[in-house]
């Protein structure tokens, strides 16, 4: 890191200051804890503390049946669930080698799509409070509340769903489904205008975010940064149009990229993938058609032995499972990749030359989830 | 943990103690002014009263904003606000009030115990003092002083060192960041609400606010002085620490500032003064730059001076509040750019501006034309500038997303094939 040499006034005994910051801070987003040297309201140096919210789902999976598995991973990201469900579901079925029914996929993706939306009105909202507006977080989570609604009416949950079954879906969606998602479509794209109006070209909140947390290209990649926090540094790698499943190939959409890397890239992508999130959810609605939602498949998953990565786009970023079989009800064993961790790692590149204020901003524009972090 | 009598007889002695320093401190100031043969046990009597009445009165009006302020960002933002407690939930703050006094007092181990306990009182009773000279109409004021505006200025900065000495005596870094950067703040935004003040008092001719609201009976110095007014709402902001201002408590990043470490009785002080301040600023723009009490279409009987005086008052207040919904949060360095260089080069060019009108007698309306002219570049350079990169990026950005097509064509429904 950044290392300051005291080169004027030597005959002061300067020291700089450590600042904690967490885990019970507000701006922490969880109970995420960072210690920050700093030298007045110049950040020197951070230090990411990490793990308070570890419940070791991993290791607890490896005595789950497949099917209870999709509980856990629930729970790992807990704002956008169905993500989580539909990357672990999708890695067991292809261990065992069946493919869902294209209706059973529809309903997926309409539901992970519904999901981002409804984890990046949250992530407007929290960055807004972060950066002092009070205002877009109201707007946010009133939105987000019809989406959990319609959530509701579907999976019987608002947030844990274990909706997104291996093979499928639990069970089809109301009849009503259709003409009702379109209203809620509506209402959201008002709401996420609103929000877009109210804060993405404001001259304060330019001044807050333009320019501050860079990260070139390369650093990010050698980072392993993914997601839309990835793309605000300028390259489209969407796991949805790289390696494409479920039904997106059948959908058309277009993957925002971003100039400067800096925190107002960070969030303007998401903004502009709530669009992109909102017509692919039309087209969806538009293509569906009656039909099966889950495979014909034993009750009991018993994927043969074997070991499968499987990866996936999330609202924060590339998610990866490794899931190991060795041929009973239980897998052997699963390993997360979380990109709410790994896009983490960027923190300290991002924090050269910061001020206090800004090491809010930043950690704000990363959009983490300490429930995936921590595991 | 002491009881909760005790807890409240804390409370209450606290706030005894804390009218009595304000009466005690201004009664002094009160007669500063007052020549010797003139004081007399009827003065003292008088002027006693009227201070007591007058703490009741702002206390009240103060925590009235508080109520007025939550209900206001909550139609803004889609809620309701308060409306358990009492008729619109006006008791709400009363609630609230009541819940602080009973709460345990706590204070950290290693702090400086005595500062600790006065900071509040330093920056609590400045808020206050200033109502001395703060007319609510003709005749309901303490003291007319003929320094008043003055007196104003002299008392409010006072404040400042009751938050630095919270800041510090507190022995936390969240609260001694919140020092420094209240002591940053509050002083470099000094200087510019001086210099709008200072426009006023060129125009007025006086520094008694009596005779500044007389002078506004035809025009409104708003409408002669929109730079002034412009250099004096923002710096005002900035001295109360509203948003964008508010980064000395900033709630995200230094938790609370100051106040962090601070519980109780003690910390309903600081926030009682702290919407009393609020109040303060909005009735300092009424009376310099609305025209006060006198109502805008000539003289109304009906409407009492006093009621006038208030709608102006909150009126700011409400535009305040608007503010602090719409904006987020400056970073300090930021802050001190809009400081020293576009506010107080404004207030300064306002200033030359009246006194080039008044040395060579031009006719007032003159005032006007500069005033808006100056202005109306700040502000149109500013939005343009901000309007056109704004429509510009977002166009750029529409551009650069990579549009990805139907790499597989699902086939026709069968219903459409027949």
């Amino acid at each position: 890191m950044v290392g300051v040499t005291v080169t004027t006034e030597q005959a002061y005994d300067t020291v700089d200051m450590m600042l904690n910051m967490g885990p019970q801070h507000p701006a922490t987003h969880g109970v995420f804890r960072m210690v920050l040297t700093v030298d007045g309201e110049r950040v020197v140096d951070v230090t990411p503390h990490i793990g308070y919210l570890h419940r070791g789902s991993e290791k607890l999976a490896e005595n789950e049946s497949y099917g209870q598995v999709v509980t856990l991973f629930d729970r790992l990201d807990y704002v956008s669930n169905l993500n989580n469900e539909l990357i672990f579901c999708r890695a067991a079925e292809r261990l065992m080698g069946i493919e869902p029914p294209e209706r059973g996929q529809y309903i997926r993706v309409i539901l992970a799509e519904l999901n981002r939306l409804a984890s990046h009105l949250l992530f407007i909202g929290t960055y807004a409070i972060d950066l002092g507006a009070m205002t877009p977080i109201m707007y946010g989570f009133r939105e987000r509340e019809r989406i959990q609604n319609m959530f509701e009416s579907v999976t019987g949950a608002r947030m844990m769903h274990n909706f997104i079954r291996i093979g499928g879906v639990k069970e089809d969606v109301p009849p009503d489904f259709v003409p009702r998602v379109r209203a809620l479509l509506d209402d959201v794209e008002r709401g996420v205008q609103e929000c877009d109006r109210l804060l993405t070209f404001n001259e304060v909140f330019l001044a807050r975010t333009r320019g501050v947390g860079v990260i070139d290209l390369p650093t990010a990649l050698s980072c392993g940064l993914t997601g839309p926090s990835l793309r605000a540094s300028g390259l489209a790698y969407d796991v949805r149009k790289d390696y494409p499943y479920e039904v997106y190939p059948y959908l058309s959409y277009r993957v925002p990229v971003g100039e400067n890397g800096d925190c107002w890239d960070r969030y303007y992508m998401r903004v502009l993938e709530c669009y992109e999130s909102l017509s692919m959810i039309r087209q969806c609605l538009d293509q569906m058609e009656e039909g099966p939602v889950m495979a014909q498949m034993r009750r009991i998953a018993r994927p043969p032995k074997g070991e499968v990565y499987v990866h996936g786009e999330n609202p924060r970023g590339d998610i990866g499972v490794f899931l190991v079989s060795d041929g009973t009800d239980k897998p052997y064993r699963v390993k997360v990749r979380p990109p709410s961790f790994c896009n983490l790692v960027s923190l300290r590149p991002m924090m050269r030359d910061a001020y206090i204020a800004d090491a809010v901003a930043i950690l704000g524009s990363l959009d983490i989830v300490l429930g995936e972090v921590d595991r | 943990m002491r009881s909760k009598p005790v807890q409240l007889a804390i409370a209450v002695v606290l706030l005894v103690g804390v009218g009595v320093l304000v009466a005690v401190f201004t009664l002094a100031l009160a007669l500063l002014g007052e020549p010797d043969d003139n004081v007399t046990a009827l003065t003292v009597g008088k002027i006693v009263i009227a201070l007591f009445a007058l703490l009741t009165l702002i206390t009240t009006l103060g925590i009235s904003l508080v109520w007025l302020e939550r209900k206001q960002l909550g139609r803004m933002q889609g809620r309701v606000g308060p409306t358990r407690v009492g008729p619109f939930g006006l008791l709400q703050v009363v609630a609230d009030g009541i819940k602080l006094l009973m709460k345990e007092d706590v204070s950290p181990g290693s702090s400086s115990k005595a500062i600790f306990y006065v900071a509040p009182l330093l920056v609590f009773v400045p808020s206050f003092v200033v109502w001395l000279t703060i007319p609510l109409s003709e005749d309901l004021v303490v003291r007319s002083l003929d320094l008043g505006v003055f007196f104003f200025i002299a008392v409010s900065v006072l404040s400042i060192v009751g938050l630095i000495l919270a800041g510090w005596s507190s022995n936390s870094k969240y609260a001694i960041l919140g020092g420094f950067r209240s002591a940053a703040q509050l002083v470099s935004y000094e200087i510019p609400l001086i210099l709008g003040v200072l426009s006023v008092v060129m125009v007025a001719d006086s520094m008694r606010f009596t005779d500044i609201v007389d002078a506004q009976a035809t025009v409104p110095y708003i409408a002669l002085l929109p730079l002034a007014f412009a250099v004096f709402f923002i710096s005002g902001l900035a001295e109360v620490g509203r948003t964008p201002f508010d980064i000395y408590f900033a709630e995200s990043e230094v938790v609370g500032g100051p106040f962090v470490e601070y519980s109780g009785a003690h910390w309903a002080i600081f926030f009682l003064a702290e919407y009393v301040n609020t109040f303060v600023v909005a009735a300092l723009g009424a009376l310099l730059f609305l025209g006060g009490w006198v109502w805008p279409f000539g003289e109304v009987d009906q409407v009492p001076a006093v009621a006038v005086f208030l709608g102006k008052t909150y009126f700011l207040a409400v535009v305040i509040f608007w503010v602090r919904a719409t904006l987020p949060r400056l970073r300090i360095d930021q802050l001190m750019n809009v400081g020293w260089r576009l506010l107080i080069p404004l207030g300064f060019a306002s200033v030359i501006l009246i006194a080039v009108q008044r040395f060579y007698g031009w006719p007032t309306w003159t005032l006007t034309v500069m005033s808006l002219a100056a202005l109306a570049v700040a502000a149109w350079v500013q939005l343009r500038l901000q309007r056109r990169d704004a429509v510009a990026t977002a166009e750029r950005y529409a551009q650069r997303a990579v549009a990805v097509q139907p790499s597989r064509r699902r086939p026709a429904p069968e219903s459409q094939q027949a």
